[in-house]
């Protein structure tokens, strides 16, 4: 137990980092390649106020009109991402792990804080769940790796309260916990996960269209 | 008739799918999907399919899903799930009928309106990726027939409409006669080297409403702009081959219109109120050619009475005492910011605008633009039932007083009447310039 303890938080983890960086590094470059090979022309009509001007009315709560008109979804799932991507970022556990190793700390959760912020994400996981097995113009379009998309996010967090609780075996879930967190940072860049990494570009190029060319919102 | 009095629009039979279909080998398919998908495709494309999750939120900006009681199988995604996804996950290798079915859901049950990428988070174009479709299905020959064939106009007479060279001389003359009976000294300058404006209409208006070049030769001649038009093939502004996806043809088509105007020496081209053609000089075609932006600057109808009404060189006499409402054209308004400028306009000349809802850039699709209307009467129930969101919201507009439907598009307006008729709207539907050229002082 104890050596695969030490494997998964050890050599696998730092493969799990490399794969991440690596792989959207990866992920990024042969997108920008294949935009200089195929597409240079949307450099020039990139605009980096129209850019912002969109990004920034996407990343807002309630800017748009389609968010208006899923005020429930919209909570969800603002709520969701930043409790997704602040949560392992600030959790105290963690910080603690990283002070140990390099003796580098920064602020961290209060652990009811930090427990809250789980349940959320867990909560928002079973409402993207639901809604994908009832809302039919979401389940006419799901495919299998939807679902597993979504345990791979969802994976980490129950795994990690479970192990915070020790409700079961804790070094298991310790270990299962790591293991689940290394599998969600390899599919980043290669699942539709990686819209982490495109929807800023996406977003930005659309933005760049609508504002310097067709002179409209695209909110 | 215009309808069949049976209402059965899945049985929609189209020979140039049909034929074009049974002409089919699997090989040949997935070479062209390929050729298209990997070849052509950038990263545009692939970043728009790695990056959708699935979350079906732009199905409720579509009008073919709100109109279809939101049928998953209308929405923005499930159309791309039944033609793209499908193609890339099979890597080409699917079947005629495959191709059959792809072609009619992006030629007929998408307007290519972009109103979906205002409602994706992540500004995914799925309009861009049905015109990829069309493209596809276009280079198997799976075109839909009627659209198909003025494709073939542009590309044997540079106009849409099938209209003979010396047709085009003869009809403008035609026209400037008539309007001297009203105004003596009016012309209709044809071949004037050097003049400020080059005016450009599409294939329909010298074909069948010949009467808007009656009015925008008024309107020009009343305002005294030094204006001219061409007498040679390269008049036609429309554009056809675009929605087809025969970029091919679509290139040269721009080409031949940009270049009369360049050998006419014109500073400007004003073009009439179409939506579509502005979209093929001001978006799609000079991108094809190479040209950022258009080469030589285009001005839409609505942006040009703008000007002449602004700078006092069309006053009005009396405005038009009925209440209008105005639809928003996708290609003018969510392609070219014109919003305020139209409101402007009908506000100049209109005693009362009732603005229908949604409106602006989230006006709802016209249902007969990305040639939808173009392919034909065998889709005419698609069009009716695919936009009875359409007549929902201009019923409310009406509901509220508006009397007259000003379109300021060649599709929007032919696309508004069968809908006006279909559902017993009962709008009197005009274009700006009929309205202008009612209210105007014609003493020159």
């Amino acid at each position: 137990m104890h050596s695969l303890y030490n494997f998964v938080s050890g050599p696998l983890a730092w493969l799990a980092f490399i794969v991440f960086v690596g792989g959207s590094l990866f992920r990024l470059i042969t997108l920008f390649t294949l935009i200089h090979k195929k597409e240079r022309f949307i450099y020039t009509y990139f605009s980096l106020k129209y850019s912002l001007r969109s990004i920034v009315h996407w990343i807002t709560p309630f800017a748009s009109v389609n968010m208006r008109r899923h005020p429930f979804f919209t909570i969800v799932t603002f709520a969701f991402h930043i409790c997704l991507v602040l949560t392992p970022l600030l959790l105290l556990a963690h910080v603690t792990l990283i002070d140990e190793s390099w003796n580098l700390s920064w602020w961290s959760l209060s652990e009811s804080a930090a427990i809250a912020m789980t349940l959320i994400v867990i909560a928002c996981c079973i409402f993207f769940l639901v809604r994908r097995l009832i809302s039919p113009e979401v389940q006419y379009v799901t495919a299998a790796s939807d679902y597993w998309i979504l345990a791979i996010v969802a994976a980490p967090f129950i795994t990690g309260l479970l192990a915070y609780y020790q409700w079961f075996d804790y070094q298991t879930m310790v270990i299962l916990h790591i293991l689940s967190g290394e599998i969600m940072l390899v599919a980043i860049p290669f699942t539709r996960l990686s819209h982490m990494l495109f929807a800023p570009l996406t977003r930005a190029y659309m933005g760049s269209e609508f504002g310097g060319i067709r002179h409209a919102r695209d909110w | 008739m215009a309808e069949p009095a049976k209402q059965d629009s899945n049985q929609v039979v189209d020979q140039g799918l049909e034929v074009g279909a049974q002409n089919l080998s699997a090989d040949r398919i997935e070479k062209v999907i390929n050729q298209v998908l990997k070849g052509e495709g950038g990263a545009r494309l692939k970043a728009y399919v790695d990056t959708c999750i699935h979350c079906g939120l732009c199905s409720e900006a579509c009008h073919y899903y709100l109109s279809h009681d939101k049928d998953p199988r209308y929405s923005p995604v499930g159309k791309v799930k039944q033609t793209l996804w499908e193609m890339l996950k099979n890597k080409g290798r699917v079947s005629a009928r495959f191709i059959q079915s792809a072609s009619a859901i992006a030629s007929t049950e998408c307007n290519a309106c972009k109103r979906c990428a205002m409602y994706c988070p992540f500004g995914i174009d799925i309009a861009y990726l049905m015109l990829t479709v069309r493209r596809i299905c276009h280079l198997l020959g799976v075109t839909p027939l009627y659209i198909q064939d003025t494709a073939h106009s542009h590309a044997a007479t540079m106009n849409q409409m099938w209209v003979k060279d010396d047709e085009w001389p003869d009809t403008l003359q035609w026209q400037e006669e008539e309007a001297q009976a009203e105004i003596p000294d009016l012309r209709i300058p044809l071949e004037k080297e050097g003049a400020d404006i080059m005016y450009s209409v599409i294939g329909p208006e010298p074909k069948f409403q010949a009467q808007l070049i009656y009015q925008a030769a008024v309107i020009m001649n009343v305002a005294g702009v030094d204006w001219t038009m061409p007498a040679t093939p390269g008049w036609d502004n429309s554009d056809m081959a675009m929605y087809t996806g025969d970029n091919e043809i679509m290139g040269r088509v721009k080409r031949a219109h940009f270049e009369t105007a360049a050998r006419l020496r014109v500073k400007r081209i004003v073009m009439g109120e179409c939506g579509h053609a502005f979209r093929s000089v001001y978006d799609m075609g000079n991108r094809w050619l190479g040209w950022r932006m258009p080469p030589i600057p285009i001005v839409h109808a609505i942006d040009f009475y703008h000007e002449l009404i602004q700078e006092g060189r069309i006053k009005v006499a009396k405005k038009f005492e009925s209440p209008v409402t105005l639809h928003d054209p996708c290609n003018v308004i969510r392609g070219g910011g014109l919003a305020d400028k139209a409101r402007y306009v009908v506000n100049a000349i209109c005693d009362e605008l009732i603005e229908m809802h949604p409106n602006r850039e989230h006006n709802y699709c016209c249902g007969a633009g990305g040639g939808v209307i173009n392919c034909g009467p065998p889709y005419k129930n698609t069009r009716m039932q695919g936009n009875r969101v359409k007549a929902e919201q201009l019923f409310a507009a009406k509901s509220r007083g508006a009397k007259v439907l000003i379109a300021p598009c060649h599709n929007c307006h032919s696309g508004l009447e069968d809908i006006n008729h279909h559902y017993g709207l009962g709008y009197e539907i005009k274009f700006i310039s009929d309205i202008l050229y009612e209210v105007m002082e014609k003493q020159v």
